[in-house]
């Protein structure tokens, strides 16, 4: 039984792979707890950078610097009423938000977070994730239909016309993207996206800067279209609050709502690992090529051990400016323990076997928070589309570049 | 890397392929139908993966599960429930039905009885690891001519699409 655990650790590969189900089942718990955690912080970081996009504060009560708001809104979530509308289809209505929370959770099956850090390696990858994560728009169709209603029924027709005409767009770049992997000794590529990574690393260059501007332009286009998929801003036309109420979701309430929520952000999160995967070298640091050497190898392993204690240091001076107040004496003690915690942890990456190992996870994972970051910048930053716009942009623009990168591509490769 | 409890997945993903592709026939309300579909379509791709065809099992959920059942769903919103709900579901061809499940259902026994000599002994699978560049190396040589009009034909379709639903061109 113990050499059974312990087998896995020494064979250097996914446990898919390994075929260890209990260390499959041990990945897969906690990836889908750092992914529910992911959403809740983005939770909380979205409204937090919003309020300061528009000279707010944002949430301020609930904990120093509202902190723990999500978890405040998870519990007023969870004891809401939960109302089913009477004309509705329960069952329809009942299965909609599982769908999407579904499709959007199975694509982390084969995130590869580092060389041997993802659930499974499979043959189809990239594949799998673009088409599991197409069965989401299933979900937002059935919601809106189910409601029996609509400002759903218009929010699930727009969305499923948006989220079917990106999807080719967005297929079209992955598509270059692959194209690219091919281009070593064999001349055969790969789908699995660890393999896709080891093509960039072999080839001693990311995908965003091959065959210069070509990589660019698909990355950009994927990077567009992926927020369009995803039904954020500035494409967020099924939940347009302004002529749609809330869109597909109008008629759900309580902890179904927060289903499509986690859905929705679990989503931008699996899309962005994409684009992080094909185009921004996935787990490898940056500079892989030119900064070389041991130094530089040290250098940058002590980042996130550095990025930690930052925090930390953040973390004590908000402990510092807490006003004075016997009122702030909980928040102050408690802003100083998560303080404590964070410093502790980043105290835990110098040391040398966690810092070798956490490496890869580290800049997979910042690499996609730049992402997150970039989709709450363009919900400040720009205003909503038309629908005929969103339409002319995805089908006019986007899918003809696409294509012609995509050919590009190929006689490229074909020449060099 | 080693299969796990293959028996129970593969009647597990039977026996739901065969429950929606009953459901599919016997619901009235047509997106419930729609629904069922999707799943049956879906423990197909699983069928295809436990046959180590990733590739197809990809194709299956990308193109069918995502792309298809979308349309199918859009087309059944637009149409009105109301009425077909009220329309009989089954017509009154008993004998014809009888006659044509009996003759499939023969040609299965006859298949399970004498299947193991009309299939290859063993079939060099191509592994696992490289099926779709495998599925591709065919696909592009020694299927080139049959891959090339399958895509005109689905061309054609596209443009007799498009002539049809535009008036002015």
């Amino acid at each position: 039984m113990l050499d059974y655990v312990t087998s896995y650790l020494s064979s250097n590969t996914t446990p898919g792979q390994a075929g260890n189900v209990l260390w499959v089942l041990i990945y897969i718990l906690v990836v889908f707890g750092a992914v529910s955690v992911a959403v809740m912080a983005m939770n909380w970081l979205e409204r937090k950078a919003l309020a300061h996009f528009q000279i707010r504060l944002g949430p301020m009560r609930v904990g120093p610097h509202g902190l723990l708001q999500p978890i405040a809104d998870a519990i007023k979530l969870l004891t809401k009423e939960d109302i089913v509308p009477a004309e509705a289809d329960k069952f329809v209505f009942w299965i909609a938000p599982l769908i999407i929370l579904c499709a959007s959770f199975t694509v982390y099956i084969v995130v590869p977070f580092g060389p041997t850090h993802a659930i499974t390696d499979l043959n189809i990858g990239i594949l799998f994730m673009l088409g599991v994560s197409s069965l989401s728009v299933l979900g937002v169709v059935m919601a809106g239909w189910a409601s029996n209603s609509h400002y759903p029924l218009i929010g699930a027709l727009r969305s499923s016309a948006q989220m079917v005409s990106y999807e080719v767009a967005m297929g079209m770049t992955v598509v270059s993207a692959v194209l690219m992997t091919s281009l070593n000794k064999t001349g055969t590529g790969t789908l699995s996206m660890i393999g896709i990574v080891q093509a960039q690393q072999s080839q001693q260059i990311w995908f965003l800067f091959k065959f210069f501007p070509l990589g660019l332009i698909a990355f950009a286009i994927f990077a567009i279209a992926m927020v369009a998929e995803t039904n954020r801003a500035p494409f967020d036309l099924p939940e347009a609050e302004s002529e749609l109420t809330a869109g597909f979701h109008t008629e759900y309430s309580g902890l179904r709502w927060s289903l499509f929520m986690l859905g929705e952000y679990a989503a931008m999160i699996a899309v962005s690992s994409i684009a992080v995967t094909l185009w921004l070298g996935g787990w490898l640091r940056p500079f892989p090529n030119t900064l070389t050497g041991g130094a530089w190898d040290l250098v940058f392993s002590l980042v996130p051990g550095l990025l930690f204690i930052a925090l930390a240091v953040i973390a004590f001076v908000g402990v510092v400016r807490m006003p004075k107040h016997p009122y702030f004496r909980i928040q102050t003690i408690g802003l100083a323990g998560f303080g404590a915690v964070l410093g502790l942890i980043g105290l835990i990456l110098f040391a040398p076997p966690v810092r070798d190992r956490i490496q890869d996870i580290f800049w997979f994972t910042a690499k996609v928070a730049g992402f997150m970051y970039l989709y709450i910048w363009y919900r400040a930053t720009f205003p909503r589309y038309r629908f005929d716009q969103l339409m002319k942009v995805g089908w006019k623009v986007l899918l003809p570049i696409a294509i012609g990168v995509l050919i590009l591509t190929a006689v490229l490769g074909v020449l060099l | 890397m080693q299969p796990v409890a293959t028996t129970f997945f593969f009647y597990f993903l039977s026996g739901l392929t065969l429950a929606s592709g009953v459901l599919v026939i016997t619901r009235k309300n047509p997106v419930h139908s729609a629904l069922a579909l999707i799943f049956g379509l879906l423990a197909q791709a699983g069928l295809y993966l436990m046959l180590y065809a990733p590739f197809v099992a990809g194709v299956q959920i990308i193109l069918y599960a995502g792309g298809i059942m979308v349309l199918f769903l859009f087309v059944i919103m637009l149409v009105n429930l109301e009425r077909s709900q009220k329309e009989e579901q089954f017509n009154k061809q008993w004998l014809v039905g009888i006659v044509a499940a009996a003759a499939l259902g023969v040609l299965f026994v006859l298949v399970y009885m004498k299947g193991a000599d009309l299939f290859p002994v063993r079939m060099t699978l191509p592994t696992e690891s490289n099926n779709t560049q495998e599925i591709g190396v065919m696909l592009y040589g020694q299927y080139m001519f049959a891959f090339e009009i399958a895509s005109l034909l689905l061309l054609v379709a596209i443009i007799g699409a498009v002539v049809m639903a535009k008036k002015r061109i």
